[in-house]
């Protein structure tokens, strides 16, 4: 018996050496009769345990809960920073800014449209939590919570003030960002939310050179400008920001009344905060309400145009599918264009699948990418027109107030406002002969 | 604040209104997720079936030392003396260190009896290249193959490594069965 085995082997071997490729020859397993010796079975290390997911879903719920106390009740700047370092540490360093809400949403996306995937439930309530409360509370995630904010947050050295109109126009690329994001997970293509996170490879302390590069970028620009992956590109805050428009409670710049001293003015690094504003100046109130109606007609050809422009598109950003990919490798190399072969087009060749079912499989995800960037251009038409409106729309105010949207909680504006100064009973309450 | 005692005015009932029809929108978002629930962690593996060892593993995970690597399924290896991927193919009959294949030295060659010689992957060596994963299956048994571990794994929401993976082998698997090592079938 061993005899034989052996001799098969040496032949097979023998072969083997002479050059000749037999392909999958399969050997016969040995049987150890002289040593008796008992193979050895793999290991298999386990993943982190499913409990620490849980942990990180009531730590986050923990925080968020804090975070919304500290800033509407307590009004204390200096207890949310220290909250912002804890979450920075836990969220960021510790479980290395992965799964984060701003990614979960790609995930609730994936599951939505793909019957084959389903969220992990602690991946939902990541989603879900930061929504449910930014719906009460504003947005109260960004300012102690998320771990992207909060690096951002400590490098800020001296903020420079954006140009409202500025501010609004670079605020579209966010909406844009969060618009391919959900196109392109719910075409199954990328996590592109993920691939562009600017500062998970800080939190792992490793990571590619793009990556390391964008990060740099955005922490060097956030030295000077407050929070700019926040304002101008986090496709979450999009969805907190309307939340937040119709949050139960707001952060109010005065504990109680506003005495119009303009301090406060300069003491959001975010452009958040509205001074006062009476009607509109008589002699421009015909001009704008024209200006509006045009904008306003304006918005369905903007939505047409984008959308029409975006599926037009849809070979290019088809690409963004590995499947659609291959499909054009493949089909240069059947006509020639090409000679060599990648590593894509030799394994798919190796499956022995036929060609035409991969070239279906790839009209069927153009087709969505038609479909998608439909709706992905009017989503963008009706952004860049909504904007547009919104710039030329006067909104009466009496007080300085925090913008309802743009506010990130950080609650650096109260101890600008010297009623909070009298409530802390740090200054008297003047009398009225002051 | 609605601390004063002024009426409901028209903006508020609007705001509220807005805010139950958003409460009842992620109620749905999260009713028809829980739908298709699961309860476990899903994490990355790779299908050794599907691998095309193009090497890609070794160079494009998110960390420095990739977290796939080599597994040795012991009980499909033909323990062979002269190991398709262990050696260089060029290699004559001659089997000494510099024929190895292995760019970092991390597979062992341990004589066990004539002519049976077993090799143990050392996981703190292994790049996860699959330069003998090529070998072995193109002239072994295949018992060579790459699969992520866990225990390094960052379970990454995108994997960096399954965008860059030619044939499409890695996948979401659920994580109380996170491996997929193949399956003896030569008895």
């Amino acid at each position: 018996m061993m005899r034989v085995s052996k001799i098969t082997i040496g032949l097979a071997l023998s072969l083997i050496l002479c050059g000749i490729a037999l392909g999958l020859e399969q050997f016969p397993p040995p049987d150890f009769v002289e040593t008796e010796h008992v193979m050895p079975s793999p290991t298999t290390p386990n993943p982190r345990l499913d409990v620490y997911e849980y942990v990180d879903a009531v730590v986050l719920l923990a925080a968020l809960g804090l975070s919304s106390y500290l800033v509407l009740r307590k009004r204390s700047r200096r207890a949310v920073f220290v909250l912002m370092l804890f979450s920075l540490v836990y969220f960021g360093f510790w479980r290395e800014g992965c799964v984060c809400p701003i990614g979960s949403t790609q995930n609730v996306v994936l599951s939505v449209f793909d019957k084959d995937y389903a969220v992990p439930v602690v991946v939902l309530v990541f989603f879900l939590l930061p929504l449910l409360f930014t719906l009460f509370f504003g947005r109260t995630f960004c300012a102690a919570v998320c771990p992207l904010g909060a690096i951002q947050d400590l490098v800020l050295l001296r903020q420079t003030k954006v140009p409202r109109w500025a501010e609004s126009a670079l605020r579209l690329i966010a909406y844009v960002y969060l618009g391919a994001a959900v196109l392109f997970a719910a075409t199954g293509s990328a996590f592109l939310i993920c691939r562009y996170d600017p500062f998970v490879s800080f939190f792992r302390l490793t990571g590619g050179l793009n990556v390391l590069v964008l990060g740099g970028c955005f922490l060097l620009i956030g030295l000077f400008v407050g929070r700019p992956y926040c304002r101008f590109v986090c496709p979450y805050g999009v969805i907190l920001r309307q939340l937040s428009r119709i949050s139960k409670w707001r952060v109010t710049i005065t504990p109680d009344e506003c005495v119009h001293c303009k301090l406060c003015e300069d003491a959001c690094p975010f452009g958040a905060i509205r001074e006062p504003a009476s009607e509109w100046p008589a002699q421009d109130y015909k001009k704008a309400k024209k200006r509006l109606a045009v904008l306003i007609l304006l918005l369905p050809v903007l939505m047409l145009a984008g959308g029409w422009m975006t599926s037009g598109a849809k070979r290019v950003t088809a690409r963004m599918h590995e499947t659609v990919r291959l499909a054009e490798r493949i089909y240069s190399e059947e006509t020639g264009q090409v000679t060599d072969t990648t590593d894509a087009s030799a394994a798919f060749r190796a499956t022995g699948r036929a060609i035409e079912e991969l070239y279906a499989e790839a009209d069927g995800i153009r087709d969505k990418f038609d479909t998608g960037g439909w709706i992905f251009g009017a989503f963008v038409g009706l952004v860049a027109g909504v904007k547009l409106i919104a710039l030329s729309v006067w909104r009466q105010r009496t007080d300085y107030e925090a913008s309802r949207a743009s506010c990130l909680a950080c609650g650096r504006c109260y101890k600008y406002c010297p009623r909070e100064h009298v409530r802390l009973e740090k200054l008297k309450e003047p009398t009225g002969e002051l | 604040m609605s601390e004063n005692s002024k009426p409901i005015g028209r903006r508020d009932l609007l705001k509220d209104g807005l805010r139950g029809g958003c409460l009842i929108g992620l109620g749905l978002v999260a009713g028809s997720a829980a739908h298709k629930n699961r309860k476990v962690d899903m994490v990355w593996q790779i299908d050794p079936y599907t691998c095309a060892s193009c090497g890609n593993c070794a160079t494009y995970c998110v960390l420095e030392d990739s977290a796939v690597k080599v597994v040795q399924l012991y009980e499909i290896c033909a323990y062979c003396d002269f190991c398709p991927g262990y050696f260089e193919p060029e290699a004559e009959l001659e089997p000494g260190a510099e024929n190895e294949l292995c760019p970092t030295g991390a597979i062992t060659r341990k004589f066990i009896e004539e002519p049976y010689y077993e090799y143990t992957i050392d996981e703190a060596l292994c790049i996860g290249c699959a330069k003998c994963v090529k070998g072995c299956a193109a002239f072994g048994n295949g018992s060579l193959f790459l699969q992520v571990r866990h225990d390094r794994c960052l379970n990454c929401n995108e994997c960096a490594i399954a965008a860059a993976c030619p044939s499409g082998a890695f996948k979401r698997v659920p994580a109380d069965e996170p491996y997929l090592l193949k399956r003896a079938d030569h008895s």
